[in-house]
């Protein structure tokens, strides 16, 4: 009767209650990890009750289709579950510089970290942080009121946060996969883990992987159709172009992980055979599957990095991006290239030397247009006025660390070499080495370029400037001396080891952890003093760099329907042209009502509900799965039979908001770049032009 | 001909760190064999090669962000420049030449050190069956009909032809100072070819995660003089017991070396090896065929899943 209602769900599946029953260290700290969710869950709830915010956060947020609150809701998961990410890495590396025949970790503990640190830093760090910037800028770049399709948007951010949740409650029942990021079977079987763990990540990974495919589709569509007039695609900024590139690989990359991660279901669940050993299961089936997803994804998340570093250079050294054509070209043969590559990950198959060969030199290819890339950012600082500010720190840090994972991105995309290193802790470095200074750091530098766009104040520059040197001398301290362990043959891992040659090594390693620790701090204070000073930081008027494309011609934040009249545009860096053509800050001659999506509280039941459905499945808990299933689906198709979904926001209002912010612009000082991080710095910019040339002011 | 004379000064810093060095000497940059030798000298190459491509970054970065700081006067301000051809050509011929050099280069190495082709000695070959075990390694000598538990003992100069398998999850078999990794799967073939230049002693281990006695799977890589080789296998038929269906069966069970020592007997042997002094026909054939038979296998009958029964698992087999 209990199992009828309960599933598997047992007392011994409480962290709280293992770590009762048998409390050494390895226990404590998994209860102590339950115990923080717990207990940040429960404050979360009296601070909301507390300062009666349950009402606004349900109103302006979490029923909110504005892709603006979307992209900052999407950016507050990523940043939380950041957290967890560098503190998993952070036990990782002090398991392993003390693991020298042991450690205080035991090796289920250890396996249980690396799977999640891995599964939580793609899909609910890396993808919900670019997935939040591009909801939050694409739209204002290419001169739209919102996404193509609002309401899909709102799923999508439900359905990966129900992921989220549910690697977030495998710390309080149960435990999570052992399997690493990647669960290759037959390890993750029925019949080698019979136990909820890979459940866990399947279904987290499913639902949250439907949801980023329609992320995908929403953002391909949303800029194939909703650019604003003017914007032809070769007047987009290169961010947008990234982001196209971006949605393409959503679309057609998600899907072989959805698809591969639902046949290892089948085989857990309904005793198929796709993966297992006997019966013509074959789990290189799987692996291929994986990587035809795992590729293209690490390019997914870099190449709308590469976007925010060409806004980021291009905006900081005061300079039109070099070599347009050569980005957009280079960008979109990285994403063709990415999907002919899968291969390398896996050169140790036994498969023949021409198909090794083969995926080997495609692999080596994609350093071909990457090359062509930092060269143009390098062309785009020469003959600039550069200002040091926190994203091109992050810029410089990227520049040089980024070109050393490239190389020995070089190393592995041959076969022979992988040959030695695959599965080695050099691949742990190569990898952080892309990911790293290329994905964080581009976020880093993003969300720090685009804060005041959507609050409205600057970051705090101090802060800002030593987090990011404490992410690029914390990151090479850690990761560099990977390289060498793993030239050495230490495999990845590995909860222990036994050669102590390794633990100098380790030991510098730590120390860079701890650096990283540090950076994150900085952030979490940067942000506090930030909005405590939000007062000497504001920059309401909107643009605070000197930008140049769209985003910059508004209010900083923006209103919801973003642009008081859809903007003409005439050229490439649109609002750079016309800032020097005096067409800037133009009073429309006419104002329109703007016709808006209504709020709709369908993200949160797929959330909610996702969620339950997630840990019905995991738990066996059938008539819970059935359930929550069934009302998903009928919220869905109820919501079908809503015709009255808009608002209408009427012209006077738009004319009104409108007037006193231009009124505002006007009356406001403009700065120059000097005065970029003061007080003063209200988000108004004198022009800058060649010294000796006519000032256009 | 300078971007040579950069590779060549590389290759030299890059042995003078490895001389400086202190490791256990495991690993391919202080290589054993003719593999791994080839192996480390193309990674110098490609490192020299790359260099070409990513040392101006290094360099000019930080001169382009000193001499075009904002409050610098003097440096020329072009704020619409976005274009040369000459830059055009250089950035995307450049790394394309470096590319297709390294390109050819793959091909060829690829083709030439593809761990299925033999490696050529005066010496007739030497088969070996290999089969990875949970935290262990399983060796099996066909030809002399001895197995040895994480004990991998083989004459100098003569190459060794490994065939791989699994009787439990994927693992990847690595002896990092001879040659390079390769996939051991369940019901799948794989080959490796290793030779050693001289006798040494050499760590070789899983890479693949499996489970939580991964760390343990390691075991020695022991390359001897011919007569050393004979005396070793005279011991191994003296010292060791049979290695039959049933006690292949408690082997296999979910152990790390020195667990299955503990279990089998035979503490005389170095710490977590086994020797045995003859094995059963096809043992290796019989644990390949045992998932493509076309009937199911139960977990109580596969050796590392949960539920495994030694006992079941014999019972299953001699049918």
């Amino acid at each position: 009767m209990t199992d009828a209602i309960f599933g598997r769900l047992g007392l011994s599946s409480l962290a709280l209650w293992r770590a009762f029953e048998n409390p050494d260290l390895s226990e404590l700290i998994a209860a102590g990890a339950a115990m923080a969710v717990i207990v940040g869950g429960l404050v979360t709830v009296v601070l909301l009750t507390w300062f009666r915010l349950w009402g606004p956060l349900w109103r302006n947020w979490l029923t909110s289709v504005d892709h603006k609150r979307i992209g900052i809701m999407y950016c507050a998961l990523a940043l939380i579950m950041l957290a967890r990410g560098v503190i998993e890495g952070a036990l990782m590396r002090t398991q392993q510089a003390f693991g020298l025949h042991g450690g205080f970790l035991s090796p289920d503990h250890f396996s249980e970290l690396f799977s999640t640190h891995g599964t939580i830093m793609i899909f609910f760090v890396a993808m919900p942080f670019i997935a939040g910037v591009i909801n939050y800028v694409m739209p204002l770049q290419i001169g739209a009121r919102d996404m193509a399709f609002p309401v899909m948007n709102q799923i999508s951010l439900g359905l990966t946060a129900t992921g989220a949740a549910l690697v977030m409650i495998s710390l309080v029942l149960g435990k999570f996969s052992t399997g690493g990021w990647a669960n290759y079977p037959p390890y993750t079987g029925a019949d080698f883990q019979p136990g909820p763990g890979p459940d866990y990540w399947i279904w987290s990974i499913v639902l949250a992987g439907i949801g980023t495919t329609l992320s995908g589709i929403n953002f391909a569509v949303t800029i194939y159709k909703e650019r604003a007039p003017g914007m032809h695609f070769l007047r987009m900024p290169i961010f947008c172009w990234t982001v196209i590139c971006t949605s393409i690989i959503m679309i057609f990359a998600l899907p072989p992980l959805t698809v591969a991660a639902l046949m290892l279901a089948a085989d857990r669940y309904l005793e198929f055979h796709f993966f297992t050993n006997d019966l013509g299961g074959n789990m290189m089936n799987y692996v291929n599957l994986f990587w035809l997803f795992g590729h293209p994804e690490v390019y997914l998340l870099v190449i709308p990095a590469y976007g925010m570093f060409s806004e980021v250079i291009s905006t900081f050294s005061g300079k039109r991006i070099y070599g347009y054509m050569s980005m957009v070209y280079a960008t979109m043969s990285i994403a063709v290239l990415s999907f002919c590559v899968w291969l390398h990950h896996f050169f140790t198959m036994g498969q023949s030397a021409n198909i090794n060969a083969a995926f080997g030199i495609a692999s080596m290819a994609i350093a071909v247009p990457t090359g062509i890339k930092v060269y143009n950012w390098m062309a785009t600082i020469f003959r600039g006025r550069v200002r040091m500010t926190v994203p091109m720190i992050y810029a410089t840090g990227f520049f040089y660390l980024f070109v050393i994972g490239g190389l020995t991105g070089v190393m592995l995309a041959n076969p022979v070499i992988s040959y030695q290193v695959h599965n080695t802790l050099f691949l742990v470095a190569h990898f952080h080495n892309v990911i790293i200074p290329g994905v964080l750091f581009g976020l880093l530098a993003g969300y720090h370029y685009w804060f005041p766009k959507a609050f409205g104040f600057r970051l705090h520059e101090g802060w800002g400037r030593a987090a990011a040197l404490l992410w690029i001398v914390g990151f090479s301290f850690t990761f560099l001396p990977l390289y060498w362990l793993g030239l050495q043959g230490m495999p990845r891992r590995s909860a222990s080891f036994s050669d102590p040659s390794f633990q100098p090594m380790l030991w510098l390693a730590l120390f860079g952890a701890a650096l990283i620790v540090s950076a994150l701090t900085c952030l979490a204070i940067q942000l506090w003093v930030s909005i405590r000073n939000r007062a000497q930081l504001a920059a309401p008027l909107g643009d605070p760099w000197n930008g140049r494309a769209l985003e910059w011609s508004i209010p900083s934040p923006p209103p919801a329907y973003n642009f008081a009249m859809v903007p003409q545009v005439m050229a490439r860096d649109d609002f750079a042209e016309a800032k020097a053509d005096g067409r800037a800050y133009a009073e429309p001659e006419a104002y329109e009502d703007i016709e808006m999506p209504n709020n709709t509280a369908i993200g949160m039941i797929v959330c909610v509900f996702g969620t339950l459905l997630g840990l019905a499945l995991v738990f066996w808990i059938w008539w819970l799965a059935v359930l929550s299933l069934a009302v998903m689906l009928l919220a869905l198709i109820g919501r079908t039979f809503r015709l009255n979904v808009t608002h209408v926001i009427p012209a006077a209002q738009i004319a009104a908001e409108h007037r006193a912010w231009l009124a505002k612009v006007k009356a406001a000082p403009a700065v120059d770049r000097l005065e970029e991080t003061h007080a003063r710095n209200l988000g108004r910019a004198v022009l800058e032009r060649p010294i000796g040339s006519e000032a256009a002011q | 001909m300078r971007f040579r004379h950069v590779s060549k000064v590389m290759l030299l810093a890059g042995c003078l760190a490895l001389a400086a060095c202190n490791g256990t000497g495991d690993t391919f940059l202080l290589p054993a064999g003719p593999i791994a030798a080839a192996q480390r000298l193309e990674l110098f190459k490609i490192l020299g090669w790359t260099l070409i491509a990513i040392l101006p970054v290094f360099v000019l970065v930080p001169i382009f962000l000193w001499r075009y700081r904002y409050r610098n006067g003097k440096a020329r301000y072009t704020p619409d420049w976005d274009r040369s051809s000459v830059l055009e050509i250089l950035m995307w011929g450049v790394p394309l030449v470096i590319v297709t050099i390294l390109s050819v280069q793959l091909y060829r190495t690829t083709h030439a050190l593809d761990p299925f082709k033999p490696i050529e000695s005066d010496n007739p070959p030497l088969r070996v069956q290999v089969v990875g075990l949970d935290w262990k390694w399983l060796f099996i000598y066909p030809d002399l009909g001895i197995a040895t538990v994480n004990e991998l003992a083989f004459p100098a100069q003569t190459s060794v032809a490994l065939d791989l398998t699994t009787d439990t999850v994927m693992q990847s078999f690595l002896i990092s100072a001879l040659a390079g990794q390769i996939y051991a799967m369940p019901g799948m073939r794989t080959r490796l070819h290793i030779l050693a230049d001289a006798p040494g002693e050499f760590e070789g281990e899983n890479t693949q995660f499996n489970g939580t006695g991964f760390p343990d799977q390691r075991f020695n890589a022991i390359a001897m003089t011919p007569e050393a080789f004979d005396t070793w296998v005279a011991q191994v038929r003296s010292d060791g017991q049979a290695l039959t269906s049933d006690s292949y069966a408690v082997v296999a069970e979910a152990s790390t070396g020195v667990q299955a020592q503990q279990r089998m007997g035979g503490e005389d042997q170095p710490e977590g090896v086994l020797h045995f002094s003859s094995v059963e026909d096809d043992l290796f054939g019989t644990i390949l065929h045992r998932y493509t038979r076309g009937t199911a296998v139960p977990p109580s009958a596969q050796p590392g899943a949960t539920g495994y029964d030694p006992q079941a698992a014999t019972g299953g087999q001699s049918q």
